[in-house]
């Protein structure tokens, strides 16, 4: 095949790539876009499998290899619980930028394979491609796999902090500009190496300082750095298809951070420096005084929504850990039958990754059209009579409207209390992620339900 | 004069990021979770380049360390094809309307 030919493919598998995100706008058009993103795929192995025309037994080789790796990833996808997607998603992160690190090594020992001089003697744009790309990639590979070690929690979500981290921090990135410049003059391999090793390290020094509050912006942030690595890569082989990726995938991720950083009103170099959020961090700072709340149980919660026409309901990520989704849809159903009219409001934070609750609640079943955003549905909390709050905490807070000292002040956050009455269910009155207390419980017009929150919610489900 | 291949690639960069850009925006935020999984997947195609480095090179010893820096990639990005377009479709397989009459 001419390399014309070639670079018209990969184009073309470029462009499907392109709609393959487009149709992303909206669900309906979401599965088409998925497929037209695997017949890219189909076309780009396709043609460079043709490219090569030597089907000899290496060929043998690689469709072992690729029917292993085919099958572990066939098998995960099937298996991995939705509550689970940050931590798959963080592990494949950290696949692609160690395949990007392979890939450049590849290159840097093999050369003459991809057309970029001889080994000793490489051209010069092509090392710092290469090198980049290997670098990006080893800081995506170290950097989710931290990542991926605190979503699944073992490794404590506590941000891991010591003296001069960031000079540190500084230090090794600038080791790593000077290594590929020495490593251009020189060629010599030893420095390839080291310009990977304390990539490596880098990785690892960059993800642990962030706390298990920001790791929504981590993820983000590493789906764009594994998208750079790969565009890295692209311009080393000089290949169409894996430049537009590259370039696809990492602004996708960079607006992902933007949009998360946004929602948490935290700017993105506080969560670059970290130290945020740990898990029990001031929890017992100040000695607060006991307020009065009222609790009530599931019948009273029962009665308060069966006489309401109107019902938000609030979840967070505490709902999908207790396992209630599909229990707080049945109760919905039941409400509904009773002609209560229902809608579902989610803040841009409300689970662990960009959109997270929203597959949790299309998991169980609930329909997207009643599924609504902050922005969408925050003028509606005034106007319905019960909000039902069920593993969200922090996101209510409105100590971040009223409150500057406040470390959430800022934050937007839905207008829960403007309701005629809410229902927090909660098993105690423990603060939250960001580690303050949320005000909402002390209000009048809230009943506190404290209970686990699928039992609470079969509860209720029994009392309509 | 003529122009440097280099810079036809930088311009597909750059253009790239922009439609990027503006195609990301559009993404439905209930659609985010997806969003992630598929661009997972699709920088994966970073194969192209794992499979010519398994593959090309001298056809006697299929096992040098390059190919084999190859061959782990391969495994690697594989695993990342099938598991994110695979979870991709899951997931929107998942996103239902609200069903008429109900």
């Amino acid at each position: 095949m001419s390399a014309n030919l070639l670079a018209i493919f990969y184009l073309i598998s470029g462009v499907l790539f392109i709609l393959a995100l487009r149709g992303l706008s909206s669900p309906e058009t979401s599965r088409k876009g998925n497929l037209f993103g695997i017949i890219g795929m189909l076309i780009a192995i396709g043609v460079t499998f043709l490219s090569i025309g030597n089907f000899s037994t290496g060929f043998l080789y690689l469709l072992v290899f690729l029917l292993i790796g085919g099958s572990i990833g066939a098998f995960i996808a099937f298996k991995i619980p939705m509550t689970a997607m940050p931590e798959l998603v963080a592990g494949f992160h950290s696949l692609v930028g160690l395949a990007a690190v392979f890939v450049a090594i590849s290159a840097f020992l093999n050369p003459e394979v991809f057309n970029l001089g001889s080994s000793g003697n490489i051209k010069i744009a092509s090392l710092i491609e290469m090198s980049l790309g290997a670098s990006i990639g080893a800081i995506t590979f170290t950097g989710s796999i931290i990542a991926f070690l605190k979503l699944r929690g073992i490794m404590s979500g506590n941000p891991i902090t010591f003296i001069g981290q960031h000079y540190l921090n500084l230090l090794l990135g600038l080791s790593i500009a000077a290594l590929i410049f020495y490593l251009c003059k020189t060629q010599l391999e030893s420095l390839f190496w080291l310009l990977i090793a304390i990539s490596f390290l880098l990785g690892v020094l960059l993800i642990i300082p962030i706390g298990g509050a920001d790791m929504p912006v981590v993820i983000s942030m590493l789906n764009s750095y594994s998208g750079w690595a790969a565009a890295g890569i692209g311009f080393t082989l000089e290949n169409t298809a894996l430049i537009i990726t590259g370039a696809l995938v990492g602004s996708s991720g960079a607006i992902l951070s933007y949009i998360m950083c946004k929602g948490m009103n935290r700017s993105f170099f506080s969560v670059i420096l970290g130290g945020f959020g740990g898990t029990d961090q001031s929890s017992s700072a100040k000695g607060k005084e006991q307020k009065p709340v009222k609790s009530g149980n599931a019948e009273d919660a029962a009665f308060l929504m069966k006489n309401a026409s109107t019902v938000i309901i609030v979840p967070g990520y505490g709902m999908a850990v207790a396992q209630a989704q599909h229990a707080l849809r049945e109760m919905v159903d039941t409400l509904k039958k009773n002609g209560i009219k229902v809608t579902y409001a989610i803040h841009p934070v409300a689970g662990r990754m960009p959109g997270h609750m929203n597959v949790l609640l299309a998991e169980a079943n609930v329909p997207y059209d009643e599924v609504f955003e902050l922005d969408e549905i925050n003028n509606d909390f005034a106007n319905a009579d019960v909000a039902f709050v069920i593993g969200a905490n922090d996101v209510t807070n409105p100590v971040a409207k009223t409150d500057p000292q406040s470390p959430i002040y800022g934050m937007p956050v839905l207008d829960v209390e403007k309701c005629k009455s809410i229902l927090f269910v909660k098993r105690s009155l423990s603060p939250g992620y960001a580690g303050i207390d949320n005000e909402l419980f002390y209000r009048d017009n809230t009943l506190m339900l404290f209970a686990d929150a699928k039992k609470m919610t079969e509860d209720i489900t029994k009392n309509l | 004069m003529e122009i440097d291949p280099f810079i036809f690639r930088l311009s597909i960069f750059i253009l790239s990021i922009f439609i990027g850009y503006y195609v990301v925006w559009s993404v439905t935020p209930s659609l985010h979770t997806p969003l992630m999984s598929v661009t997972n997947a699709i920088s994966s195609v970073i194969i192209v380049g794992a499979i010519i480095a398994a593959l090309a090179g001298n056809s006697e010893n299929i096992f040098d360390t390059a190919n084999i820096f190859g061959f782990l990639a391969i495994i690697l990005a594989a695993i990342n094809i099938f598991g994110g377009f695979l979870v991709t479709q899951r997931m929107l397989a998942m996103y239902k309307k609200k069903k008429k009459g109900k």
